[in-house]
């Protein structure tokens, strides 16, 4: 009996981080919105709550799609970026620019061609990444290795086309590459913001068996779990997840990993239910909070994913020298 | 009854499983032994679809295990292999616990919660209830893994090295706690051994391997002589009849 008390008590201390965490998010979140805003509200509150919109997308992407990777890939160093992910959603935007051509692309509806770049990216992802994961268990050293040759490969093959490519129409692709909080993309927000919870409804119907998947793989299908047909549907969603996050401020590599190492970290739980919004909210505190300093205190403008890189590389490095590779 | 029909498997040119024909008794202690690399714990992952077969089907209970949906497995048949690796961080309940997954979900009932301390009394896991897995020896964790198999009230419940890690105490313990589940609860134990001797004492039926087929099989006494044995691990190997029991000695 008292240890039953005493397991609840632990959870509702998960439970109480996970509510001071939120309440802590939804304060950066309004003073983003309000600090320093003078001019009329209604120019400041749409201009700013466009901007906040899609650093939320963003944060939501890229920490549910980073724990969603770690969990079905057993790890915690290798996240859809260090795997290349992004820059496969990079490459399909080049070669789609390279073979329709600027003005048609220009012609397109933005929405459309998202749209169609997401379901290139899931063929494509799915056809690459399922074969390294959803069969037997395969050295860490191995997949880090795959993972920096797919980055290493995507990102010559882009680089290769636009060199090749017609100079206006390289200016088009360069808007859309390089990371930045400040100047995401808000014409995408709408299609964004259903991409991303037709992904999470289909992430909530199988959230009880991220706990169990992170048992491994031969304990997860001892216990039941169709191993092979998970993974897939989760490595689908983390890639519709990683192509939102990227067409709308461009690649991070290690901001994914650096809010779900701090999630795992102040979260004593193993339940996803508590761990995935607990990584949702540090990425919005990261991004708003730091865009709020990074604004309103320093005055610098658009040096915050350069910062949120660096300290992210420093936990990937840390984490691989404190050989937490298992 | 598990019955394994010409199953085959190779990994790229080594054909490590050789079209194993098998019937394994339904109720009871089978131990699988045989030299390194003889094919045992191969052929213990097809049997419980953890390994595609490349050839060849098995049947548990009529159910083919490469067709029948892993749900419905998971309530007959249970495996545990040598090295169960996990990055989530839990206490020993919540692990076993998760044995009680393929019944209730996440949602465990107060029968679910008799059967995890059940399981937690079996393997004298209670003081160590509440500790996380990581904080434990190899033979703590290896006791909370089969508590997990044991939680979830198999059938058939298959281990492979099961006393890995284990000192003499709790591997005997582990032994006669297999037998019980055995004998008084009629499951059906599947074991892949290295230690003959604990075969010997413990096993209903022993499957000698050796390169990748069947070298002979039967009973303890049938198995635990001197030219058997020899042959299967090319190295002399002494029978001695200590206690009632046929114990090897090969050191």
């Amino acid at each position: 009996m008292s240890l039953d008390i005493a397991i609840r008590r632990k959870s509702l201390s998960a439970r109480t981080i996970l509510l001071i965490l939120a309440a802590f998010t939804l304060l950066v979140m309004i003073g983003f919105m309000t600090i320093g805003a003078n001019g009329r509200w209604d120019f400041v509150l749409p201009f700013r709550g466009a901007k906040l919109a899609a650093i939320v997308l963003v944060a939501y992407a890229v920490a549910v799609s980073t724990i969603l990777f770690q969990t079905v890939t057993n790890n915690r160093i290798l996240t859809p970026s260090i795997m290349g992910f992004d820059a496969l959603y990079i490459l399909i935007q080049t070669v789609l620019v390279f073979v329709l051509g600027a003005n048609r692309v220009s012609v397109l509806d933005p929405r459309w061609l998202f749209l169609g770049e997401v379901a290139v990216m899931v063929l494509f992802s799915g056809l690459l990444y399922r074969w390294l994961f959803a069969g037997e268990r395969r050295s860490l050293h191995l997949l880090l290795l795959v993972g920096v040759v797919f980055g290493i490969m995507f990102r010559s093959i882009t680089s290769f086309l636009q060199r090749i490519i017609d100079p206006n129409e390289f200016l088009v692709l360069q808007d859309r590459m390089f990371a930045s909080f400040n100047t995401a993309d808000t014409s995408l927000l709408a299609v964004s913001a259903i991409l991303i919870g037709l992904a999470s409804f289909a992430g909530w119907r199988i959230l009880h068996t991220l706990d169990v998947l992170a048992l491994g793989r031969d304990t997860a299908i001892n216990l039941g779990i169709d191993h092979r047909r998970t993974v897939s549907i989760i490595l689908v969603i983390v890639a519709v997840l990683v192509s939102v996050s990227t067409a709308l401020v461009g690649p991070v590599t290690f901001f994914g990993l650096l809010v779900a190492s701090l999630s795992y970290q102040i979260i004593p739980s193993y339940r996803h239910r508590l761990i995935l919004p607990a990584a949702v909210c540090l990425a919005i505190l990261c991004v708003v909070g730091g865009q709020l300093v990074l604004e309103r205190v320093f005055g610098f403008n658009s040096a915050l994913s350069i910062i949120i890189e660096f300290v992210g590389g420093l936990v990937f490095l840390t984490l691989l020298l404190r050989g937490a590779t298992r | 009854m598990i019955e394994i029909n010409d199953v085959q498997k190779a990994y790229g040119l080594a054909i490590v499983v050789k079209g194993v024909s098998l019937a394994l008794p339904k109720g009871g202690i089978t131990s699988i032994i045989g030299p390194n690399g003889a094919g045992k714990s191969t052929l213990l992952s097809m049997i419980s679809r953890l390994l595609p077969m490349d050839r060849g089907r098995v049947l548990v209970d009529g159910f083919d295990v490469t067709t029948t949906k892993s749900d419905v497995l998971a309530k007959r048949l249970s495996i545990l292999r040598q090295d169960n690796h996990m990055t989530a961080r839990l206490t020993v309940r919540d692990l076993v616990a998760f044995g009680r997954y393929p019944y209730s979900r996440d949602r465990p009932t107060v029968e679910d919660r008799a059967h995890i301390d059940q399981a937690l009394g079996f393997l004298d896991l209670q003081p160590l209830a509440d500790r996380f897995l990581d904080e434990l020896s190899g033979g703590q964790r290896q006791r909370a893994f089969v508590a997990m198999v044991l939680c979830q009230d198999t059938d058939y419940a298959l281990f492979d090295e099961p006393l890995n890690n284990l000192d003499m105490r709790h591997a005997a313990a582990m032994m006669r706690l297999l037998r019980r589940a055995a004998d008084e609860f009629g499951k059906t134990i599947v074991l892949v051994l290295h230690d003959i001797n604990f075969a010997s004492c413990y096993s209903d039926h022993i499957v000698a391997m050796r390169s990748g087929a069947v070298a002979f099989q039967g009973t303890p006494e049938a198995v635990m002589r001197k030219e058997v044995l020899t042959g299967i691990f090319e190295t002399e190997i002494d029978i001695h009849d200590i206690a009632d029991r046929r114990i090897a000695v090969f050191y």
